[in-house]
């Protein structure tokens, strides 16, 4: 075995290693600080980990196929705004009004266009004018935004309906609907990425985009895909989120862009592109919420979660350039 | 005598820029089962030339002809579904991937669904990875692949087609002795399948070793081609550059001063080992050996960029410890690196500021930088050196290779370095401006600066050096003295053959 | 016309583009609506800008020198809520120095890892923009900061007071885009900056310490963002622990607007002032002929997307990307 296949195997398991640590220390430091008598691990704290995980998780899993290819969403959490506006807002259309229950799935449909397209817009500025991701929706970012508030102003946006509340609360062999759906995009992604001729390309064009080129890859349309895929996963988080919420602010989503980000990089995608896991990712989330609920169970400030997420993240980074170093014969650059 | 149909004809291509005549009616042919070298100095107009080939530029004038049918490529797949493969200098895999993946980018067997048709993948890959006869299999990780393994995942890319010709563009910059047979082999493999090869080298030997016929470009025009069997060294040179090359031994007119800079046993990791030697002033002190052989880390290491592991470096008699580029230029040791665009030049800054970017510290007037004493600088080198340019305003980056290269020396001049260290004066460079360099290396030696060049050329390295080091595999092999030096004893140096045992 | 000429005219407009770009806009607008520039609106938009503005000098610096500061909202948060918290404990006299030493050393922080560690910038400052929310909150325990007497201080003279006519936020911004302009365009460090974005190892090659310049563009990023929590704080004399958020974008928005590259390398500080001022102004007009604060968002999105395409069509030479 290579060093580099060792680092590698060491890379996937770290995420899942630090998750096991976290569960560890938790759990033990909880039996002496913990507030509430529950244990940590205990079985239904865990399900609703899982189920809390599942709308950043799902973006996430979009944002680690965008930085595969080299790219980055920084709009994730304004079309996860507006998609969640359009699901909640149609169910209401008097277009609809004959359609009883049955407009469900109708709106659920133009939610995820709505992020199909907002998605499609960004991809299309990237390919067109060439013109970086980071600085297309950067500016999407605020524009989408903007387009949350012309919907309704300051308003919030609201319309709960039972039928949908109930099929959000359901349990499924004790797993709540929100985390069927983060498993199933989670596996459906990591096919893709894995198993299809698209994935392989992905990985292609982020690890050597000019050799992409040169072998007939068509870069742009490539990064058209990815970037529906994206808006179509933010606005199934929106979709999975908002249908037990019922309520959507204005405001909601912001940040959403940074934490799937933090996500994705915890889980071990290099930024420059061309490597990363989608199961990592998944465990980059979990990690995330773990440390989340953790935190509070043992009593410490919700506030401090913040503190210590950004602080592992740049840990992380650190970690990851020891780990690439050449050693003390390197050019000192 | 009845000629064989080429597989790939040339007729007449023309090729302009703004400004520029790139290649300016080029006609060659290539037949099959042929290596055809293409020769020319840097800027002659091949990799222009290799563009059109590969279809990303479409010549102005001319017709490209593969099997004598005539042939537009509009990129490089389409080259490559005419048949017309590739080798690239700089390699380009995607490191992450598996040898299959690189060898199939692009082209990757589809099941239904979008799905990879692995079983496919490896099985066409495994085939293609035979005839190579190479000692890793389908799955492999690139990344873990050596250079020279690398570079057989290019030839096979080459091979997922049936090529009719195959451009192999300096193959060998990064091979060792032992990796480079094993591409001849595969060379000649194709040359007995019928395949045309267009072979791009500057390395006489290997020419000669290899090639059928040797065609020159000369300033993007055509020069002609030779039957390698007939020609020599000499004919070839003298059609590249217009001229017999001067390949006069530089003899010292001046006196020499004391040792300026001397190494001692200096070693780094495994890049050099026990390296010694040393420079007066006054003298041009050459490094020559193969690209990896050590001479640019003791370059680099001399000026703080690297930490020696081992040895000593002493400074007119005194050991100094130089840790950082800051500490050396202090020190007066002065660096001309190798990559000029990427460690020499800030691209998009003007010829001013690059040049007096090392002492900007010192061209103050109270806290704010004096404008005027960096214009006297950058006239009196511009002078001195005889840099082309519409003024200090211009972005360095529109500049020529020669005049960006004389920038970067007038940069390091302007701070009255004792030794100044060159890393390849004249990669790049048209000829002209290449002897003007060669000469201004000189009167800086007369002018009493330790100068110490290292180059890949070997014509170079005799004409400009006072002694020459010759360097193989991190190690000093041989010191020649320009009295001594034999063009045979040089090479077999640097190939690591002690030149004493052979004679 | 050929293709040469029609480049450099191309050239003109992607270099002074935004700068025309910036006079239409006025011009179109003020017929439109004299308001838009009588003197007390135009100081208004300006005084309204300044704190954003203040931020965006420091960044035009992390990012001429080849970086990305994404924790400058959350670190002016930061500072807005430790210097209310102090200005009650100890004075404002000593709570201002106190506060500008702690946001001082979050910078050097920042610039210790992304300069001398060479950390990737966007996620340092990404981990940090989470990081000093965390800490603010903890700082304020989750509540908002008031200042308890707010008429028996001084403090309100930097957000409130005015000199010369001049509102006091507008005559720091202008004091300081000033000073900076100078040190960016006239002194060895302003040039060192350029060098060490521009192209990083060349400047390493040239004996220029890349790590400690990086080092100090973060500092000085640092320092405008504990000038603009100043203001925040004097200007309202209470805060929540969000007062920042979101405003690294607006700040980056407002430095691309101007024409800095997120490659490094170039940038001004008079082209992000302009920036700053056509992000305000945008707002400000849209408000006067009635549109609601949100329309800024969507125009604010075309205008910067137009802005840097223009500016790389200009560059390659073609509009359209030759990406396949």
């Amino acid at each position: 075995m290579t060093s580099q296949t060792r680092k590698d195997l060491f890379k996937q398991g770290a995420i899942w290693a630090f998750i096991a640590a976290e569960l560890v220390f938790f759990s033990v430091a909880g039996e002496f600080l913990s507030v509430s008598d529950k244990a940590f691990m205990d079985f239904d704290n865990m399900l609703l980990l899982l189920k809390q995980s599942a709308p950043i998780g799902i973006i996430a899993v979009g944002m680690t196929v965008i930085m595969i290819n080299g790219n980055i969403d920084l709009s994730v959490g304004a079309t996860f705004a507006l998609s969640a506006i359009v699901l909640l807002d149609s169910m209401t259309w008097p277009v609809f009004a004959g359609l009883g229950d049955w407009v469900i799935p109708v709106s659920w449909l133009l939610a995820l266009l709505t992020g199909c397209v907002l998605g499609a817009i960004n991809g299309l500025i990237v390919w067109k004018t060439g013109v970086d991701a980071f600085i297309v929706t950067l500016g999407s970012m605020l524009g989408y935004r903007g387009l949350v508030f012309m919907y309704n102003g300051e308003q919030p946006t609201s319309n709960l309906n039972w039928t949908l509340v109930d099929f959000a609360e359901a349990q499924v062999l004790s797993l709540h609907t929100a985390t069927w759906f983060l498993l199933v995009v989670t596996l459906l992604i990591w096919l893709l990425m894995t198993k299809t001729v698209h994935g392989r390309n992905a990985y292609g064009i982020g690890n050597n985009r000019e050799a992409a080129v040169n072998a007939g890859i068509r870069v742009g349309p490539h990064f058209l895909w990815n970037f529906i895929l994206i808006g179509f996963l933010a606005a199934l988080s929106a979709v999975v989120f908002y249908s037990e919420s019922g309520s959507v602010n204005p405001n909601d989503g912001m940040l959403y862009e940074l934490w799937a980000i933090t996500a994705v990089v915890l889980g071990g995608t290099k930024l420059s592109g061309g490597y990363g896991s989608i199961i990592s990712t998944l465990g980059g989330v979990i990690a995330i919420q773990l440390l989340r609920k953790g935190l509070g169970h043992i009593g410490a400030d919700t506030e401090t979660v913040n503190l210590v997420i950004g602080l592992i993240l740049i840990a992380v980074l650190f970690l990851d350039r020891q780990l690439n170093r050449k050693g003390k014969e390197e050019l000192k650059i | 005598m009845t000629d064989p149909t080429p597989v790939l004809r040339l007729e007449g291509i023309v090729k302009t820029f703004p400004g520029v005549r790139a290649l300016d009616g080029v006609s060659f042919s290539v037949l099959p089962g042929e290596v055809h070298a293409l020769m020319g100095e840097n800027g002659a107009g091949k990799s222009t030339l290799m563009k059109v080939l590969g279809g990303i530029h479409t010549p102005d004038e001319g017709q490209i002809f593969i099997d004598e049918e005539p042939t537009q490529m509009t990129s490089p797949q389409h080259a490559k579904a005419k048949g017309v493969v590739f080798i690239h200098q700089e390699l380009s895999l995607a490191d992450e991937l598996s040898v299959a993946e690189n060898i199939f980018l692009g082209e990757l067997p589809l099941k239904s669904f979008g799905l990879v048709d692995w079983a496919k993948l490896y099985a066409d890959t495994n085939a293609i990875l035979k005839t190579l006869n190479v000692g890793f299999d389908a799955k492999t990780r690139v990344g873990d692949l050596s250079i020279a393994n690398q570079q057989m995942v290019e030839i096979g890319r080459a091979l997922t087609v049936d090529p009719r010709a195959v451009i192999f563009d300096e193959p060998t910059a990064s091979l060792t002795d032992a990796e480079k047979v094993v591409l001849f082999d595969v060379i000649a493999d194709l040359k007995a399948r019928g395949v045309g090869i267009i072979y791009i080298s500057h390395r006489m030997e290997e020419i000669f070793k290899m090639t059928d016929r040797i065609s020159v470009l000369r300033d993007g025009s055509y020069r002609g081609t030779l039957i390698t069997a007939q020609t020599d060294e000499d004919e070839v040179t003298q059609l590249m550059i217009g001229r017999a090359l001067d390949l006069s031994r530089n003899v010292s007119h001046h006196d020499m001063g004391p040792v300026a800079l001397e190494a001692r046993g200096l070693s780094c990791g495994d890049l050099f080992r026990d390296v010694s030697f040393s420079v007066r002033q006054g003298e041009v002190l050459g490094f020559y050996g193969l690209v990896g052989a050590g001479r640019t880390e003791i370059a680099e290491t001399l000026f703080g960029l690297r930490d020696p592991s081992a040895g000593q470096i002493l400074l007119n008699g005194e050991e100094v410890r130089i840790s950082s580029p800051m500490e050396a230029i202090r020190l007066g040791i002065s660096l001309v690196p190798e990559d000029r665009k990427g460690q020499g030049l800030v691209l998009g800054m003007n010829c001013r500021d690059n040049m007096t970017l090392p002492q900007i510290d010192d061209l103050r007037t109270g806290p704010l930088v004096s404008e005027g004493a960096e214009v006297a600088i950058f006239d009196q080198y511009r002078d001195k050196l005889d840099i082309r340019t519409p003024g200090w305003r211009q972005t360095v980056g529109n500049l020529s290779g020669g005049n960006q290269q004389k920038i970067v020396i007038g940069k390091w001049l302007s701070m009255r370095p004792e030794v100044l260290i060159v890393d390849e004066p004249t990669r790049g460079i048209d000829v002209g401006s290449k002897s003007e360099i060669h000469n201004l290396i000189r009167d800086l030696a007369a002018q009493g600066y330790a100068v110490i060049v290292i180059s890949s050329e070997m014509p170079e390295v005799l004409h400009v050096s006072d002694r020459i080091v010759a360097m193989y595999s991190g190690r000093v092999m041989r010191e020649f003295t320009s009295d001594e030096v034999t063009e045979d004893s040089l090479i077999q140096a640097i190939s690591g053959i002690d030149g004493d045992k052979v004679a | 016309m050929t293709a040469l000429s029609r480049q450099k005219i191309g050239g003109v407009l992607a270099r002074q583009g935004i700068l025309i770009a910036f006079v239409v806009f006025m011009v179109g607008f003020a017929m439109a609506n004299q308001r838009f520039i009588a003197v007390d609106n135009v100081f208004g938009v300006i005084r309204s800008s300044a704190i954003l503005g203040v931020m965006a000098l420091g960044v035009t610096f992390v990012v001429i020198g080849g970086n990305l500061d994404l924790s400058v909202g959350s670190m002016m948060s930061f500072s807005t809520i430790v210097v209310l918290d102090l200005h009650d404990k100890v004075g404002p006299a000593l709570a201002i120095p106190l506060m500008f030493a702690m946001t001082l050393a979050l910078g050097a922080f920042i610039g210790f890892l992304v300069g001398y560690l060479k950390l990737n910038s966007l996620i340092v400052t990404l981990g940090m923009l989470s990081a000093i929310h965390g800490l603010t909150l903890t700082w304020s325990g989750g509540k908002n900061m008031d200042i308890a007497d707010k008429e028996g201080t001084w403090f309100a003279i930097f957000g409130q007071s005015s000199a010369l006519g001049i509102p006091m936020p507008i005559l720091i911004f202008a004091l300081l885009a000033v000073v900076l302009s100078v040190l960016l365009s006239k002194t060895p460090f302003g040039r060192k900056v350029y060098a060490v974005g521009g192209n990083g190892t060349a400047a390493t090659f040239s004996g220029i310490p890349r790590a400690r310049v990086v080092f100090m563009t973060y500092v000085l990023s640092a320092f405008c963002v504990a000038t603009a929590g100043l203001m925040q704080a004097s200007r309202s004399m209470g805060s929540q622990n969000t007062v920042g958020q979101g405003l690294e974008l607006e700040v980056l928005a407002a430095v691309i607007l101007g024409g800095a590259s997120l490659l490094g390398g170039s940038g001004t500080v008079f082209k992000t002032v302009i920036g700053v001022l056509i992000l305000g102004f945008i707002q400000n007009g849209l408000l006067l002929v009635g549109l609601e604060f949100y329309v800024q968002y969507v125009v604010t999105w075309v205008i910067i997307i137009l802005a840097v395409w223009l500016d790389i069509a200009a560059k390659r030479g073609r509009l359209w990307s030759p990406i396949a």
